[in-house]
């Protein structure tokens, strides 16, 4: 936490950089560029190959038992989040789910929810506090975590706070529940991170503005008015 | 543009309204339809591939361009990757970047089609009116122990059928999602700058097909 804190103030101090050219939503670029490489440098050299013989030596149906599980324990506190949008409804469900996993679904290794056509839903702090009108801050670049803003780097401190992982003791079986929840984690995002390294011309810039629209996506829930940006660009396009 | 627009639809309404009524009936495929055949034969056509299932990324680029390619408006989605930039190149620059730019898409497509293992869809019903001729046509992406991906096709009714023109997946506008990269990159290096590194990066990733690495791990 403290580390954390730390960073952030560092952040603001390397934030004195700006440029000509300079995009007003990442103030902070050349500090989140320095961190960008450092997490990607981690990435290639730990954990990369860690999450490709993961999905080399576990097959399929285990693989999505353990995503399953990790979901499972998430569900309480995106119910939570559901109700502090003032969604009740998909608060309950959320609750629902988490009931009939942990029990039906025998701890929450299989999904049979969404199979009874309960929804998984994703919230957490930072878009919480999206809803309740807060902007997103200058976009930030936490060490390992990776893209993040002012908002939901906030957000995530009490996401923290609220992770069930957060009490497990003892210390080794919450460090082995941590290493196997971040390893699944980046296994399924493997596909994606070669589709960004072929798509991309700048994959800070890439990454950035797609963070960026998808948290603003999901604020929303999928649903984001109309940017103006994009309206005025309409009438370039030819007919 | 708008008037354009509007002047030829109004022709063809005026042209539709002199045709024998079997004739003046909706020619072209409805784009909700269109996604949903599109989807399905691409999917099942490479489900039956033993070659692209086994990482042969020319083939599959091979498919794309012959199955999906055609329902897509490239100009356009470049126009709108470009913002205000499209309007101060010229023709011939038009016609570059537009390549360039479709030669990326489609490796980047392929790409994700090669992730794809067997997700379901769910085909949402089209919200609009007859008269519209800018729709969205909704699919999502069913998979275990996550939220649905919905994959949102934005497409505008041409001379030639319905065309996409951009695709969000999961809240991110591809087209968006390439406009402040192109926007530093013309900015530093002008328009034939961004021609260039679109075009180094494409011969890059070509290289990289062909030797193997971008197979799939």
């Amino acid at each position: 936490m403290r580390l954390l804190a730390g960073l952030l103030g560092m952040a603001v101090l390397a934030g004195c950089a700006t440029g000509p050219d300079a995009d007003p939503r990442d103030p902070l670029e050349p500090w989140n560029r320095a961190v960008y490489q450092f997490n990607d440098d981690v990435d290639h050299v730990l954990a990369t190959p860690v999450a490709t013989l993961y999905r080399n030596v576990l097959p399929v149906g285990i693989r999505d038992r353990v995503r399953n599980f990790f979901a499972n324990i998430a569900d309480p506190f995106i119910g939570v989040n559901n109700v502090l949008q003032g969604k009740i409804e998909d608060g309950f469900l959320d609750w629902m789910r988490f009931a009939v996993n942990s029990t039906v679904g025998l701890f929450g290794i299989h999904d049979v929810a969404t199979d009874m056509g309960l929804e998984k839903h994703n919230e957490d702090f930072g878009q919480t506090f999206g809803r309740w009108g807060a902007g997103t801050g200058p976009y930030l670049v936490l060490p390992i975590f990776g893209s993040s803003d002012l908002r939901d780097g906030v957000g995530f401190v009490v996401d923290i706070y609220a992770d069930p992982l957060t009490n497990v003791r003892p210390h080794d079986v919450q460090y082995l529940l941590y290493g196997l929840r971040f390893t699944q984690t980046r296994t399924d995002l493997l596909d994606a991170s070669r589709i960004l390294e072929e798509a991309a011309l700048d994959k800070y810039t890439f990454q950035r503005d797609a963070y960026l629209q998808r948290r603003r996506s999901l604020v929303y829930d999928g649903r984001p008015p109309r940017e103006r940006e994009l309206e005025d660009e309409d009438d370039s396009k030819p007919n | 543009m708008k008037t354009t627009a509007s002047l030829i639809s109004a022709l063809a309404v005026c042209a539709a309204a002199w045709l024998p009524p079997a004739a003046a009936a909706e020619p072209f495929t409805p784009p909700d339809v269109l996604v949903k055949n599109v989807t399905l034969e691409v999917v099942d056509l490479i489900a039956r591939d033993k070659d692209i299932r086994a990482g042969d990324r020319a083939k599959l680029i091979g498919l794309i361009e012959a199955k999906v390619l055609p329902n897509f408006n490239f100009t356009s989605m470049t126009a709108l990757a470009l913002g205000q930039n499209w309007r101060k190149a010229s023709p011939e620059q038009k016609a570059r970047l537009t390549e360039e730019f479709k030669t990326l898409l489609v490796r980047t497509y392929a790409s994700a089609l090669a992730a794809y293992s067997e997700q379901k869809f769910d085909f949402r019903p089209l919200r609009a009116k007859p008269t519209d001729t800018d729709v969205t046509v909704q699919v999502r992406v069913l998979q275990p122990g996550a939220q649905p991906v919905p994959i949102d096709y934005s497409m505008e009714k041409t001379a030639a059928g319905w065309k996409a023109y951009d695709v969000m997946v999961g809240g991110v506008s591809l087209v968006a999602n390439y406009r402040t990269e192109f926007a530093s990159i013309v900015r530093q290096s002008g328009i034939d700058g961004l021609i260039n590194d679109l075009a180094a990066k494409n011969r890059s990733l070509g290289a990289s097909a062909r030797s193997g690495v971008a197979a799939r791990p």
